[in-house]
């Protein structure tokens, strides 16, 4: 199977590795669907994930219409608590005009493929559990709740109740 | 987490009539799949007929058959006409004490993630998880 084509056909969805003449279309997606200009967040991004070694992964999916659709970010890691190495998938995002036909899949099943080449066995995420859009996209995909649980508290609270 | 028993069957019921939108299934039929009586599941399968989700059609080859959206129709919204969403509970005597507030905190949470689980996942990707079954199965 060529991992590079959607289940649309290649005429219709294709994934790329992203370059740095992406930058401004990434930079746009995420303000229109986050409402923040992060320019030099994404410069970083990309020039640490887009044609880096191959735990590192930055794929751009373009149709027929339009070479950039949305993208994917994920990486292979191995520094969690002890955990063995995994593949992490840090963002996805597809145009919102764009949607239902399979770019979001296709990037996922990119970075799955991308995973396994590096040797990993597994693909994990953290989103926001209010986020249930993004958390449906998962699930429909496949993925379910892993053996971990995120905590975390602001530091006021440490203070206030680090001494019991 | 236990579910009412209207809740499950409501659950099961949409699920088994999903999994083929075009086949028709009386409710003694679904009623002995689940192992109750035809009466409480009736009940049930009018609920689900009023959100849409299913549907009766009478004659000999009648039944009922599924007529919601798999793909958007997520476990929520099937609980929710059965029972309380996580979180929706009335107020409890204690619950503005400091010890009911710290508590509560601890409540909600458990209800959060409750809730997302069971709003993202369909029906369609639930079906997805259970095993195919033979061809010719019924």
């Amino acid at each position: 199977m060529d991992n590079n084509r959607s289940p649309l056909g290649p005429s219709v969805l294709r994934l790329r590795e992203a370059e740095p003449a992406d930058l401004a279309a990434v930079v746009d997606l995420d303000r229109r669907l986050t409402g923040t200009v992060k320019t030099a967040y994404w410069q970083t991004t990309l020039e640490r994930h887009a044609g880096g070694p191959p735990e590192h992964c930055f794929l751009v999916a373009g149709d027929a219409d339009a070479s950039f659709v949305g993208f994917a970010i994920g990486e292979v890691r191995a520094w969690e608590f002890g955990s063995p190495p995994v593949g992490w998938v840090f963002a996805i995002q597809v145009d919102p005009d764009r949607r239902l036909v399979g770019a979001g899949t296709a990037l996922f099943e990119g970075l799955c493929a991308r995973f396994r080449a590096a040797g990993v066995d597994r693909v994990r995420t953290m989103v926001d559990r209010k986020d249930h859009l993004i958390l449906s996209f998962f699930r429909s995909q496949g993925m379910m709740a892993g053996p971990s649980i995120e905590l975390e508290m602001t530091l006021d609270a440490a203070i206030d109740g680090g001494a019991r | 987490m236990k579910l009412q028993m209207a809740s499950r069957l409501g659950l099961y019921a949409v699920l088994e009539l999903a999994r083929d939108p075009a086949r028709r299934l009386s409710a003694a039929d679904l009623a002995s799949r689940f192992g109750v009586s035809t009466n409480h599941l009736a009940k049930v399968l009018r609920e689900l007929g009023r959100a849409g989700l299913v549907t009766a059609e009478r004659g000999a080859t009648g039944g009922y058959r599924f007529v919601g959206n798999a793909r958007r129709t997520t476990l929520m919204d099937v609980l929710s006409l059965f029972e309380e969403e996580p979180g929706a509970r009335a107020a409890d005597p204690g619950d503005a004490t400091d010890i009911g507030l710290a508590l509560g905190r601890v409540l909600t949470e458990i209800d959060e993630i409750a809730e997302a689980t069971l709003r993202s996942i369909t029906l369609e990707t639930l079906l997805r998880l259970v095993p195919k079954r033979p061809a010719g199965a019924r």
